[in-house]
């Protein structure tokens, strides 16, 4: 079943004068259960793409709808909705809450969706031990390294059980190993609980965990390829 | 609302020192409300309280042609046989004082110098005359038969050098035009705190002030007390319909009134720039924290947050702001109004036509004004943070997350 559909999309960003492209015309559909990676060098549109997918902003011309339904029409609170109960969202820098204990972030889109609190608490404990951080629930984001930062955003963006989670450069400010723990959890969780993911990357290591690989330039899809060589 | 107002508070946590000063500038801001009000208040109830103190009373009887600005000695601009008329007043239960009193003007001359003085003849016994004859500094106070002596006030004396025993010369023009003087004894000098009243007003026996005026058993007014100042309207009523004029304190003090609304409007309008300034810090610091946490709005939105959330957030950090604020100006206000409650804000001889200042103002904070300012001080607070609040709502997620990708 398809998760997402971007359709003939585009995004031009204009400053000044100056018009920049940053996507020329894409469209991708995205599976329930994928896991993939969106590579491509800087500037080549990943982000733009992820936060079309994700809601943050809206195509120039073209569509995109989730779960089937068109998001492109939607007001502001109404993508807000979407977003809150159909996308978990995991940042390249460790988008935590710095006031906000690793429980207390993970517990936020819990707490937006109106979720009562003995389940948020069931839930919230439930993530956490997914990601391995249980012990560490009540420590600040200045009190984890970067590497369990990074799985508390994973944990938070999967709190809500969303359909599709999407990752930019997860790995990016993450050291060999840490890096290597973030993507097996992501990984571990794709396969057991099916939900989707994608992930924008450069890291060769990274690619390596995705089930197929989108490759971007200059703001177009130049390769859509399956793992193990299947296009 | 709680997750709101968690999240506000540890945000304010977050740059304690910023949170401090944009509360402190809440609470100097209020505490300055708080000071300006009661010395407001103080100064105007001051007046009221002196005036009727020293020279209104709650109510005075007057003969229906008398008129203050001419000081009249004419028999029929006075009131005829005031005991009587004193008497039938005292028997209303709500009077606690009823006494005649004959206002006179008058030269004193003490050897090359003269001054304009204003003699008040009064009954030496009356309760009526108490805040005289607490306020003596030397000397001793008048007797019902003295014939010779007076009081007058320690500003007059200073002004002419005069002590207890010292003569003086008194000319008066009578109540038929002619002039009559007589040397008298100053027998004691008091105070009112009043430099306006204490230089300008003399006592003597009403006795003797009939006698020197020829207005033998007549008197200018019958001053009267009450048991509360609120009786007077009542008091007037029951009086009505006699020969005379029944003036109650708030006619006599009308100007009073009408000053304090107009300072009422001029503070106002001080309020308003201090809350201004307040505002103005506030607003300040709330729009520093969208800046500076614009990345964290761009999380929460791009985690469902939506507009209003995010600005209930940044409403509950100036709401804190507000009640630590609000906090704070009712301790450093209240330590200032304490102290100008007790010690006061000397301003020497400030006069006004009508109106008794003490030389000094007690600040006087009433529970209305300082509900009303701290109420007002909240709300202003919160009208400040509206701009952050709506910038931080209005912001894009995407624009929020900007540069965190390519």
């Amino acid at each position: 079943m398809e998760v997402t559909k971007v359709n003939n999309a585009t995004r031009v960003f204009k400053i000044g004068e100056v018009e920049t492209k940053a996507l020329r015309g894409v469209n991708l559909s995205i599976n329930d259960g994928e896991f993939t990676a969106l590579v491509g060098p800087s500037g080549s549109g990943k982000t733009t793409l992820l936060q079309l997918i994700g809601l943050l902003d809206k195509p120039t011309t073209g569509s995109v709808t989730i779960n089937g339904k068109d998001a492109t029409s939607l007001n502001r609170n109404q993508r807000a909705d979407l977003r809150k109960s159909a996308i978990g969202f995991v940042f390249q820098f460790f988008a935590l809450i710095p006031t906000l204990t690793a429980y207390e972030n993970v517990e936020m889109p819990l707490l937006l969706t109106g979720v009562k609190a003995p389940d948020r608490k069931k839930r919230v404990n439930e993530m956490l031990e997914a990601v391995g951080l249980l012990d560490r629930a009540h420590h600040r984001p200045d009190q984890l390294s970067g590497g369990q930062q990074q799985r508390v955003a994973v944990a938070r963006a999967l709190a809500t059980n969303p359909k599709l989670i999407l990752a930019d450069e997860p790995t990016a400010n993450l050291d060999t190993e840490n890096g290597r723990q973030v993507m097996d959890i992501m990984k571990k969780l794709n396969k057991e609980t099916g939900v989707t993911f994608v992930f924008a990357t450069h890291d060769p290591r990274v690619i390596g965990y995705a089930d197929r690989v989108v490759t971007l330039q200059d703001g177009v899809i130049t390769k859509d390829s399956k793992a193990n060589g299947k296009s | 609302m709680f997750q709101a107002f968690k999240l506000a508070y540890r945000n304010v946590g977050r740059n304690k020192t910023r949170s401090l000063l944009s509360a402190l500038a809440v609470g100097v801001g209020m505490a300055l409300l708080l000071l300006m009000a009661s010395v407001l208040e103080g100064e105007m109830q001051g007046a009221l309280q002196n005036t009727i103190r020293l020279q209104s009373g709650h109510l005075q009887v007057r003969p229906a042609s008398y008129e203050e600005a001419k000081i009249s000695l004419k028999w029929e601009d006075l009131i005829e046989n005031p005991d009587q008329v004193a008497a039938q007043v005292k028997s209303i239960p709500q009077v606690t004082v009823a006494t005649p009193r004959l206002v006179a003007s008058s030269i004193l001359t003490v050897g090359d110098e003269s001054k304009g003085v204003q003699i008040l003849g009064i009954e030496p016994d009356s309760p009526a005359n108490q805040p005289f004859r607490e306020g003596m500094l030397s000397g001793e106070f008048i007797k019902a038969d003295d014939r010779e002596g007076i009081l007058i006030g320690n500003v007059l004396a200073d002004k002419l050098g005069l002590k207890v025993n010292d003569k003086v010369n008194l000319l008066v023009t009578t109540s038929n035009g002619d002039v009559n003087e007589q040397l008298f004894t100053v027998r004691g000098i008091f105070t009112t705190r009043t430099p306006g009243y204490d230089e300008s007003t003399i006592f003597m026996p009403l006795a003797k002030a009939q006698a020197i005026t020829a207005t033998e058993n007549h008197a200018s007014t019958i001053f009267v007390t009450l048991q509360d100042l609120n009786q007077a309207d009542a008091v007037a009523q029951a009086l009505k319909g006699s020969n005379y004029k029944i003036l109650t304190w708030r006619d006599q003090n009308a100007f009073i009134t009408q000053f304090e609304d107009y300072a009422n409007a001029f503070f106002i309008i001080l309020y308003l720039i201090v809350l201004g300034i307040t505002a103005t810090v506030v607003t300040n610091t709330l729009v520093m924290a969208v800046f500076e946490r614009t990345r964290e709005i761009g999380i929460l939105s791009a985690i469902g947050m939506k507009g209003r959330s995010i600005m209930a957030q940044f409403l509950a950090e100036a709401a804190l702001l507000a009640t630590g604020g609000v906090i704070g100006g009712l301790l450093i206000g209240g330590a200032a109004v304490a102290y100008f409650t007790v010690y006061g804000i000397y301003i020497g001889d400030y006069g006004l036509t009508g109106v008794l200042f003490e030389d000094h103002i007690y600040a006087h904070l009433t529970l209305q004004n300082t509900v009303t300012l701290a109420v007002l001080t909240y709300i202003i607070t919160l009208i400040a943070s509206l701009y952050p609040a709506r910038l931080a709502a209005r912001l894009e997620p995407v624009e929020a997350l900007h540069g965190l990708g390519d």
